[in-house]
């Protein structure tokens, strides 16, 4: 059972790094627009080079 | 700090976490800071749908010298373009040459900030939930699964070392809600949640500590991520009808052309003064009420008054705003602006007839006003029995709190907004958006149908009867003259005769108000009014206009409103639907007559006031029919807010959108039928998912007061309820796509 101490501490991790990931997404402004960034995926403008930022 | 938790949607109040307060307060300083610069113009772009457009309309625009940045919303349908000193006409030709259509938004109409960052908040408490019931169901499984003392201890603690935190967290909005309605007295949908939510913490931690067999952790964090879900649904439609309906209004960015004594400048209509003296170009809207100083027009009043017929207009003639100038540049001396105009004072009776309608309560408030009681009844009497008959506290408790838990109405809170979501989105991807909450249920309740005439059946736009009428010669004669002129009539001419080649004309010249003259093979041409062609004025029920030749009688031309695409469609199938369809018009009785004859409507009303469209509507209501009022013009408003539903075309005045519950997005007429026949199947459909709810609580409320509940039953009593609930919904918007 002193798999247990490693495991449960893991798995919150695990869950953890998951929620701190959605909340960055989150303040992000990642699901401003879903539509148009599952669109933008198929646009071949910036495929060569990475747009420049501004 | 003061002025920081003073806004909007951000209540003041104890941080289970001060990070998560302190971080989206930071972002909110800056984003207040963005807003501070420079604005930024935004355009909508209605037809936009494929990647295609976004990387078109980006291009098109970087191309552009003075253009910094330009982005595209697929979602919202706009661009976003950062292009300082650039005006959005400006752009907007761009665009079109790169064959996107564009209008200008108003950015000051479009603060829907404030709703991005409530829906934003509750994402997160949905997150922080999801999360915290992944974990605390992993936990709970090894529990269930047969864990034993020291084992199970630690798990029911490390669960509620999860749990509470997050109880306190994403319970938030239940808890506040729920302290707003006990200080008004009343038990909302709220309390019992709250009151679950607490004791189910409560319980857990003190049967933890005393190392019992049942925590019900689990349950408290799955009640919030369902409940959060519900709320999230709940929100996003609103929020979508929010900004569409924001959209529709900041389309008419409202502007005025003042004449001072130097220069002509553009001004916004907020900023007019009585006294100003304002330019009303052809095709206009007039923007105050005013007196014409310069200048011979035609008015279109159609929709103030519903008549179809243009008003000569001359100096010394009063106009209203909301107006449309049809020919000649008029120059109008302001005599009431904004808030006093003609067009704002009707606000008053708007509001007036809004109270009466507000009274509505909708299935959601009625189930909730019944449940909350039987609930606490039913947790406070077996409370009650189990201590008599044991006398047993803790057994007591426990037992009132698992009766509070699998009562609890997670199904109940999805049931309405589950439904509301797909409903209102099918209807807006036909065209039709619903502006308030409760409309869905009050259009399915709808047998009386009342229809407003100019702008509603029909376009407003006229239509050329019968080009065989003219002969063959004077076609290309009609054709060239009405070419000359913006007038409505004149458009239709042309579009009615846009097979045949315009002769050839000399000295054509457009006289506002009167009509458009020339020389034809030496012969004077002119087209225009009856009266200034000498020609004398018969009662014709249409619309006319007359084409003159020198040496010939002149020649009546007819003219008739277009129908609105949909029109006759929508009346059909509203009739073989067994509702009653009325046509109340502010026009004269031949018109009406035969649009009523044409779409086969029995009963119909001409020349009706605003007042008497209003008091129509109430009678109606009063012999106990629940009427949809379908009106586009100021003359429909009041009719509009005391009807038991209504719907107001996009082209419609703002005052009347915004007296409306639904607008109609696109041309087309015909979502009006299928909005009865979605709302009806939406009505059902919560209604059975409250069948649902009730059936499961049926089940499993006898089995919780038997004291047999284990946390096992109450989580899949709870989530079984809820996924069947949110199925049953999704069903709606699944079918006949």
């Amino acid at each position: 059972m002193e798999i247990l101490a490693i495991l449960i501490p893991v798995s919150l991790g695990l869950g953890g790094a998951g929620l701190v990931a959605f909340l960055w997404a989150l303040r992000n402004r990642q699901f401003e627009d879903p539509k148009g960034d599952g669109q933008r995926i198929l646009s071949e403008q910036w495929d060569d080079k990475p747009r420049p930022k501004d | 700090m003061a002025e920081l938790t003073a806004a909007p949607g951000f209540q003041p109040r104890l941080g289970a976490c001060p990070a998560c307060d302190a971080a989206p307060l930071a972002q909110r300083l800056a984003e207040r800071a963005e807003a501070a610069l420079p604005q930024n113009l935004i355009l909508s772009l209605p037809d936009a749908h494929c990647a295609l457009c976004i990387s078109q309309v980006e291009t098109a625009l970087l191309a552009h010298p003075g253009v910094r940045s330009a982005r595209v919303n697929l979602t919202l349908r706009r661009v976003t373009v950062d292009a300082p000193g650039l005006q959005a006409s400006d752009l907007i030709p761009l665009l079109a040459r790169a064959g996107h259509v564009a209008h200008e938004l108003d950015p000051d109409a479009l603060s829907s900030t404030a709703a991005d960052r409530a829906g934003r908040d509750l994402l997160m408490r949905i997150g922080v939930a999801g999360f915290a019931m992944m974990n605390v169901m992993i936990l709970s499984v090894a529990v269930w699964s047969g864990a034993e003392a020291a084992t199970r201890d630690l798990f029911h603690w490390i669960s509620g070392a999860i749990a509470l935190p997050t109880v306190a967290f994403a319970g938030r909005p239940f808890f506040a809600s729920a302290w707003t309605s006990l200080k008004a007295r009343q038990l909302g949908m709220d309390v019992p949640i709250s009151l679950a939510l607490i004791l189910a913490s409560a319980i857990s931690v003190s049967e933890t500590a005393q190392s019992g067999h049942h925590a019900y952790f689990d349950a408290a964090v799955m009640l919030c991520f369902f409940l959060l879900v519900g709320r999230y649904l709940d929100h996003r439609t609103r929020a979508i009808a929010k900004s569409a309906a924001a959209e529709l209004t900041a389309l008419e960015v409202p502007r005025a052309t003042l004449i001072s004594d130097v220069v002509e400048r553009t001004v916004p209509v907020a900023d007019l003064r009585p006294g100003d003296v304002i330019r009303v170009r052809p095709g206009g809207r007039v923007p105050a009420d005013g007196i014409i100083v310069d200048g011979t027009s035609e008015i279109d009043r159609a929709l103030l008054t519903g008549e179809t017929l243009p008003v000569a207009a001359a100096p010394g003639l009063a106009l209203s705003a909301g107006e449309v100038n049809l020919t000649g540049p008029l120059v109008l001396r302001v005599t009431a602006a904004g808030r006093d105009s003609s067009l704002s004072r009707l606000t008053a009776l708007v509001e007036a007839a809004e109270n009466a309608r507000g009274r509505y309560t909708s299935l959601a408030d009625r189930a909730a006003r019944a449940y909350s009681p039987a609930v606490h009844l039913l947790a406070l009497s077996s409370f009650a029995g189990w201590l008599w008959a044991s006398g047993d506290l803790r057994l007591a408790l426990n037992i009132a709190a698992a009766v509070l838990i699998i009562t609890c109405p997670c199904a109940l809170g999805l049931a309405v907004p589950a439904v509301a979501t797909s409903a209102s989105g099918r209807l807006f991807r036909r065209g039709l958006l619903i502006k308030d909450g409760t409309a869905l249920e009050r259009l399915a309740e709808v047998d009386t149908v009342v229809f407003d005439k100019t702008g509603t059946l029909t376009l407003g736009q006229p239509r050329l009867l019968d080009p065989a009428a003219i002969p063959a010669e004077l076609r290309g004669v009609a054709r060239a003259l009405a070419d000359g002129s913006s007038h409505p009539l004149s458009r239709a001419l042309a579009e009615g005769l846009a097979d045949t080649a315009p002769a050839t004309l000399q000295d054509l010249r457009e006289q506002p108000g009167r009509g458009v003259t020339a020389r034809w093979l030496g012969l004077r041409v002119s087209l225009g009014r009856a009266d200034w062609l000498d020609v004398p004025r018969d009662d014709a029920p249409t619309l006319s206009s007359w084409l003159a030749v020198e040496g010939r009688p002149a020649l009546r031309l007819d003219f008739a409103d277009r129908l609105r695409p949909g029109a006759e469609d929508c009346v059909a199938r509203l009739l073989a639907d067994d509702r009653r369809v009325i046509l109340l018009s502010g026009d004269r009785a031949a018109p009406v007559a035969a649009l009523a004859r044409q779409l086969g409507v029995q009963e119909w009303r001409a020349g009706v006031s605003p007042v008497e469209k209003a008091d129509a509507v109430a009678a109606l209501s009063d012999a106990g029919h629940k009427v949809l009022m379908v009106g586009d013009g100021l003359n429909d408003t009041a009719a509009l807010a005391r009807a038991h539903a209504s719907i107001s075309p996009a082209s419609a005045l703002d005052a009347a959108r915004v007296a409306s519950d639904m607008v109609l997005t696109g041309q087309d007429l015909t979502p009006v039928a299928e909005a009865l026949v979605i709302a009806r199947q939406a009505t059902r459909r919560i209604r059975q998912n409250f069948a649902i709810s009730i059936g499961y609580n049926v089940v499993a409320v006898p089995i919780a007061l038997l004291g047999l509940a284990t946390p096992l039953i109450a989580a899949l009593a709870m989530s079984i309820s809820s996924i069947t609930v949110t199925l049953n919904a999704l069903r709606l918007g699944g079918r006949a796509r």
